[in-house]
């Protein structure tokens, strides 16, 4: 597969996943995922225009958009010709999709909400208490991160990449040093690879019990939160006994790890698995046997497998909906080769089933680090990077879904580096998945999502 | 449900004994907070916490103020929906182009007296990122600023104290 148009055609058909598309100043790139592979292929476009993939496939629309802020990319045919990520100097002048209708009302919400959480707005059109459409407008956390990257030193970089998105930081500065890798044809010492395969798992774990007490307490259950909160607590402090950093900031870095698990911290992850497997599993009966939180999740926020497929919605949000991935097991990437662990997949699509395949997750990721702490090799920790130029794509499962990361390096800099959240491909359908269910259902459908806001808007 | 509600009660609270009150710098802090704060505002104060450009690393932090380890509320602090009910605004990321006027608004809907943290790097001074042409260099640069808290992210007990100061600074 080589031509803009085999990779469209692949992609309408869907027998390819669009994985990313993004720009620089005179080239638009694709990557598919295509029989188990992923592919890049990079088009010149020399008077920054190119045919729009967004108009036959849907999933692109919101990446043009964003490539066409970013760096005057036009696609050409895209109907949507609103900006996306660049707010203009009127930041309130937008105009939301036109809806008409009787009875019709709408409610603006955010960019400053009502909790601690990031900043976006929703235009929801209701009739009564029910949904009709929900519109997104994203973009308010936008940082400018590409640019940022572009003429970097590798360190400076690697320290951007591993604050685009803080609660994945480990996944971010994971696939940032495997592309830089294998950029420069560099490999990582194995010590270094199976630390930053625990430092995956320990936030896996970390944000998989904070999204099911937020879930709960989103459903006035907050008994599950505050239990839940006292877990985080744990694994955050244990994280921050073994790696010095409560989220495990910098401790990734191209060519290795910066640091070393303390000399207790076999020990200290032992026990917080041991703190895990005893007090997570009564709360597992708690939310399974709490008739009105049930009442509340079961059935609420469905997202069909067909969409979930088409927009190749990555993590439990995909998972809950039948799609069956999971970038540690395709395209896959040591050390998960050498363990064993299952990919829990659902299909029922709704709240529940998103909080069923991350209390799933947990319990992998507790027997994965298990697994690990058993099996830990010695050695080195870190290798001095290659200064050759070259290019280099990663895709890294974190907690939320498969995060890609591009670059392309020269004289030990980075030229130009793309990162894409799996909320590129989540956010719209949370769109779908609210309609037809009532507002006050929204903060348990969305938080069942934990889209974020800072990874999409760069 | 009844089961574990039990346990909470029967047993040893699941919660360290809070945040240790052998340490010193927090019983310091405490009995400040209590002599300035009841001065000031009696014996509580609303925070309203804005995101204006974190990476979400900070909110994850101040999140983690309210759990059973550092439980913010027995201080007399609480978070508040509406900045209409905030004396503080608690600030965090380097404040992009893009929230500049949300930010602005929130202050402007919080009622006087008002105190304005900001809380992490980004915060301060932008963090990693000061240089871009996205963002402002920090909370500063928009609003008045009365405390930072240092930190990328700030720990918990960095914000809590950072908070607690507040108090003191205040005549
Ligand atoms: S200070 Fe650090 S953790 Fe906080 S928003 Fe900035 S980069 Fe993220």
């Amino acid at each position: 597969m080589t031509s803009w148009d085999d990779a469209v055609a692949r992609l309408v058909d869907g027998s390819a996943t669009l994985l990313s598309l993004w720009g620089e100043r005179e080239a638009v790139h694709l990557a598919l995922l295509h029989e188990g592979e992923v592919v890049h292929l990079g088009f010149a476009c020399r008077d920054g225009r190119y045919p729009s993939l967004g108009r036959e496939h849907p999933p692109a629309i919101r990446l043009e958009r964003a490539a066409r802020d970013l760096y005057g990319l036009d696609p050409v045919g895209l109907p949507d010709s609103r900006p996306w990520l660049d707010h203009g100097p009127e930041p309130t002048a937008y105009p939301f999709l036109p809806v008409e209708g009787e009875h019709l009302h709408q409610i603006p919400v955010g960019p400053v909400h009502a909790g601690i959480i990031e900043p976006g707005h929703f235009r929801f059109t209701c009739d009564g208490e029910t949904v009709v459409r929900l519109e997104e407008r994203l973009g308010y956390v936008h940082r400018g991160v590409e640019a940022l990257m572009q003429g970097a030193a590798l360190e400076k970089a690697a320290r951007l990449a591993g604050r685009i998105n803080g609660d994945s930081t480990v996944a971010y500065a994971l696939a940032f040093a495997r592309a830089v890798e294998q950029a420069t044809a560099t490999v990582p010492p194995p010590r270094a690879v199976w630390l930053r395969a625990v430092m995956a798992e320990i936030e896996r774990i970390a944000n998989h019990l904070g999204d099911v007490g937020a879930i709960c307490n989103d459903a006035a259950f907050s008994l599950m939160q505050a239990h839940c909160a006292i877990l985080r607590e744990r694994v955050l402090r244990a994280a921050a006994t073994c790696f010095r950093h409560r989220l495990m900031m910098d401790a990734i870095v191209p060519g290795g790890v910066a640091r070393d698990l303390a000399p207790d911290g076999a020990e200290t992850l032992r026990a917080l698995l041991h703190e895990v497997r005893t007090r997570f599993p009564p709360l597992v009966n708690l939310y399974d046997a709490t008739a009105s939180l049930q009442d509340r999740t079961v059935g609420t926020g469905v997202l069909r497998t067909e969409l979930a497929r088409r927009f190749g919605a990555g993590g439990f949000v995909g998972r809950a909906s039948g799609r069956d991935f999971d970038a540690r097991r395709t395209p896959g990437y040591a050390p998960y080769d050498m363990l064993t662990f299952d990919v829990p997949v659902l299909s029922e699509g709704d709240v529940n089933a998103r909080v069923w395949v991350r209390i799933k997750e947990i319990t992998q990721s507790v027997n994965l680090i298990g697994q690990m702490l058993d099996r830990m090799p010695d050695g080195e920790l870190r290798v001095a990077v290659g200064a050759q130029p070259g290019e280099g794509l990663a895709l890294v499962e974190g907690f939320r879904g498969d995060v890609l990361v591009w670059l392309r390096l020269a004289e030990g800099r980075v030229q130009h580096c793309h990162a894409r959240d799996p909320s590129w491909f989540q956010w719209p359908l949370l769109e779908a998945a609210i309609e037809g269910n009532i507002v006050a259902d929204f903060p348990l459908c969305n938080k069942s999502f934990n889209c974020s806001y800072a990874g999409h808007d760069l | 449900m009844r089961k574990t509600l039990l346990q909470g009660l029967l047993h040893r609270p699941l919660t360290e004994p809070p945040p240790r009150i052998d340490d010193p710098t927090v019983v310091t802090l405490a009995r400040e907070l209590d002599a300035a704060a009841q001065k000031k505002l009696g014996r509580s104060l609303a925070i309203r916490e804005v995101d204006a450009g974190s990476c979400n690393g900070c909110e994850l932090e101040i999140h983690a103020l309210g759990n059973a380890f550092y439980d913010l509320e027995r201080f007399g602090l609480r978070f508040v929906a509406s900045p209409r009910h905030a004396d503080v605004l608690l600030v965090t990321g380097p404040v992009t182009r893009n929230m500049r006027e949300a930010l602005l608004r929130t202050y402007a809907a919080a009622p006087a007296p008002k105190w304005v943290v900001a809380a992490g790097a980004c915060a301060c001074d932008g963090g990693e990122f000061a240089t871009s042409a996205h963002c402002t260099a920090g909370v500063g640069a928009v609003l008045p600023v009365d405390v930072t808290i240092a930190g990328c992210p700030p720990t918990p007990l960095d914000l809590l104290r950072g908070l607690l100061t507040l108090f003191v600074q205040r005549p």
